[in-house]
């Protein structure tokens, strides 16, 4: 089955529906698949679920799904760094579920993995422990959460083989292998497609069995918060 | 008093040779700067790195590379990249010694509430629920009192709590206070602060 698609929207096709639920990789705008969120907004696919850690930037990422109102629901554990969402947000156009980032990563880690729920002390005693089943564990208390899976997985990797074995690099990986396996379907869109065989299959961070479709594009990987220091004379 | 960077040094006094370290944002941060001479701590990153380098020099930012803050920064040799879903378990599986984080209130039993102020700001918790409630030790580094001079460090917390009973001590610009069995113990007061002021700007219960 071939696996490499020419462009994000070609990659997309047959995929979208509205009111689908999207996991989408990423950490504010380090590893996020900005090719395929794009392809999303030209597709016009309304009323999305969208579990991602964060929500973009004003016009970048998944903000640019915000302006265009597409989102009906964001799955986040940080939203800060967007005027539109909290303006959609406030004013009860967005509705938001808030999820512990380690509460999220791991829900969609579960989904994937096929494990439908998991206790963890994170948020115990808090707003987010409300309504949720509680359990003891030797003298601890711990709540119920539960996996997520997607409809669809949309997903940023370094390099991929034709087979869809992924490299990611440096802090770019953060949410994307847990929100891949957490897809019915996975689209991967990556800077390099390299030739079968020319990765080592022991430095595989993510194998093959999970990703469904590849797309190769430019990357303009914005910074968002460029921080350095000076050179000492 | 003390400022910002002599709260950061004095957090910085908490670390332990060997221990892995998360730094929260703002004056936590600036904790790195002040990791004691003869002491290897290695600083966790939660979006998927351990072994974290200072800030990258001009025009060698990699946007691949940033921590939890987003700013841009380096590897060091002892560099380890994961996925977001190991580097929770880490977290949560008490791996991490030491959590530095900064507070909005503080109360007398431990509960942190550093997230969220209904109705105005919402951004979210990140990762600070996983780690209050995962790692070995929590050390808070806050203002002892809001800009109208009300006591941040609380009988009780007022905000939606980030936490609850998970504080081990608070470093303020005042002093520093243990968590303890029925209050807060003073373990310091900042230099030019004398106890009477720490304890008129507590409104938590202080146990001697």
């Amino acid at each position: 089955m071939k696996k490499i698609y020419p462009n994000p929207a070609a990659a997309l096709e047959g995929l979208l529906f509205d009111g689908m639920l999207i996991a989408s990789g990423g950490f504010g705008l380090c590893g996020i698949p900005e090719l395929l969120i794009a392809a999303i907004r030209d597709a016009g696919t309304k009323d999305l679920t969208i579990a991602s850690n964060n929500a973009g930037v004003d016009g970048f990422g998944l903000g640019q799904l915000l302006t265009t109102r597409q989102v009906k629901k964001m799955i986040s554990s940080y939203v800060g760094e967007n005027a539109e969402f909290m303006r959609q947000y406030l004013s009860g156009e967005l509705e938001l579920e808030f999820n512990p980032q380690g509460t999220l990563a791991e829900r969609l880690r579960a989904g994937g993995a096929g494990i439908p729920g998991f206790y963890t002390a994170t948020g115990v005693g808090t707003v987010i422990a409300e309504g949720k089943e509680h359990h003891d564990f030797n003298g601890k208390t711990y709540i119920l959460e539960t996996g997520i899976v997607a409809d669809l997985a949309i997903v940023k990797a370094w390099k991929a083989d034709p087979s869809g074995n992924l490299v990611f690099r440096k802090t770019a990986r953060n949410f994307n292998p847990p929100a891949a396996t957490s897809g019915k379907v996975c689209v991967v869109e990556v800077e390099e497609i390299v030739p079968l065989g020319s990765l080592d299959p022991d430095t595989i961070h993510l194998p093959g069995i999970y990703v469904h479709r590849i797309v190769q594009g430019q990357h303009e990987k914005r910074i968002e918060n460029r921080t350095t220091r000076k050179k000492e004379a | 008093m003390w400022d910002r960077n002599q709260m950061a040094e004095r957090a910085g006094r908490e670390l332990q040779d060997g221990w892995y370290v998360n730094l929260g944002i703002g004056i936590p941060t600036l904790v790195a700067n002040y990791i004691p001479e003869g002491v290897n701590v290695t600083l966790q990153s939660e979006n998927g790195m351990l072994g974290m380098g200072p800030f990258p020099f001009e025009g060698e930012e990699d946007p691949d590379l940033i921590n939890a803050g987003k700013q841009t920064i380096t590897e060091l040799p002892q560099t380890a990249y994961f996925d977001s879903a190991q580097s929770f378990a880490m977290i949560r599986g008490g791996k991490i010694a030491m959590a530095i984080l900064g507070a909005m209130e503080v109360a007398e039993n431990g509960d942190l509430a550093n997230w969220m102020i209904p109705g105005k700001l919402v951004k979210g918790m990140g990762g600070a629920m996983d780690l209050v409630a995962g790692v070995g030790r929590v050390v808070v580094v806050m203002d002892h009192t809001s800009k109208h001079g009300e006591s941040k460090v609380l009988k009780a917390c007022t905000l939606p709590l980030t936490g609850k009973g998970v504080v081990d001590r608070i470093i303020s610009n005042l002093g520093v206070l243990d968590v303890v069995p029925g209050g807060l113990k003073i373990v310091e007061v900042a230099e030019g602060v004398t106890e009477a002021e720490l304890r008129a700007a507590t409104e938590g219960t202080i146990v001697d």
